[in-house]
């Protein structure tokens, strides 16, 4: 079933910020192998210059789509999450995302393209701190194999 | 909020040694839990293999962030990764053994920028797969 093409262009928040907690990064950073002491320990952060402990690089995949699960569910858009595969990922960061944060989220659903038989989504998250400050953009491909139009 | 690595240090086509990462059953079941991704093809061996595939396969995101890892650990500060990026071209698979799977990361340094910028593009290979492409990283230096 090909992909409902109206959803290009739409946008989507998250219902409630989201709150980075020191023991949150840490465990993420745990779950990822890393033992970096300025993602486990806000004195080795402060000395690195940060205001304290920062998060790993692709900790934003915690939060970022928080707002768009509704969207992808949605019979009207036509996504067969049981063939949905991850095809690619991208952060631009404006400044690294640290414990006290409190983000939102402004996913869009960017483009909807054929490629072979496949079917290519791609959302775009602005992620925000709740005063209006950018510090991230993501940028995530999910793949429907076997869903072009 | 300053990288080790000084831009004036660095070439274009400079090789950052590469380094190998396991990967077992135990650290997909522990990522799920950290990033809230459930999804059972990374842990549950019958579900992976009803849905056709070959075992359980890692997390796309968790071979990201070993990517990630790779280019922190050589920039000597997480804040000083300014873009990264990833395709995932091929699955990781993860054995039910002790030893799991690994992940070999290379980088290369592709391109000096302005700014003190640089561009570090990622290897990442698992048996004769590679698993990632376009993968690389922007890196502010000192």
């Amino acid at each position: 079933m090909a992909l409902n093409r109206d959803f290009v262009g739409r946008t989507y928040a998250s219902s409630a910020p989201y709150e980075v907690s020191r023991v949150k990064i840490s465990e993420f950073a745990t779950a990822i192998g890393d033992s970096n002491p300025i993602y486990h320990d806000r004195q080795a952060a402060v000395a690195a210059g940060h205001p304290d402990v920062v998060a790993p690089p692709t900790f934003p995949i915690v939060f970022s789509l928080l707002g768009t699960g509704d969207a992808l569910s949605d019979p009207e858009l036509g996504l067969d999450f049981s063939m949905v595969v991850h095809g690619e990922q991208r952060f631009e960061y404006e400044r690294p995302i640290h414990a006290g944060d409190e983000l939102v989220c402004a996913s869009t659903i960017a483009e909807i393209r054929s490629v072979g038989r496949n079917a290519f989504l791609t959302l775009r998250s602005d992620v925000s701190t709740t005063s209006g400050e950018l510090v991230c953009r993501t940028y995530n491909v999910i793949v429907e194999r076997g869903g072009a139009a | 909020m300053a990288a080790t690595v000084k831009y004036d240090e660095v070439e274009a086509g400079q090789e950052i040694p590469a380094v190998e990462y396991q990967v077992r059953r135990v650290d997909l079941v522990r990522y799920a839990g950290a990033s809230g991704d459930f999804n059972p093809i990374h842990w549950n061996e019958r579900f992976a293999k009803a849905v056709g595939l070959p075992d359980v396969i890692a997390h796309g995101m968790y071979t990201m962030a070993q990517g990630g890892r790779f280019v922190t650990d050589w920039a000597g500060d997480p804040g000083a990764v300014v873009e990264y990026g990833v395709r995932f071209s091929s699955m990781v698979v993860v054995p039910d053994d002790d030893n799991g799977a690994v992940i070999r990361i290379s980088g290369i340094v592709e391109e000096k920028r302005e700014d003190k910028r640089v561009v570090v593009t990622l290897t990442a290979r698992s048996g004769d797969s590679r698993v990632l492409s376009k993968a690389r990283a922007v890196v502010q230096l000192s």
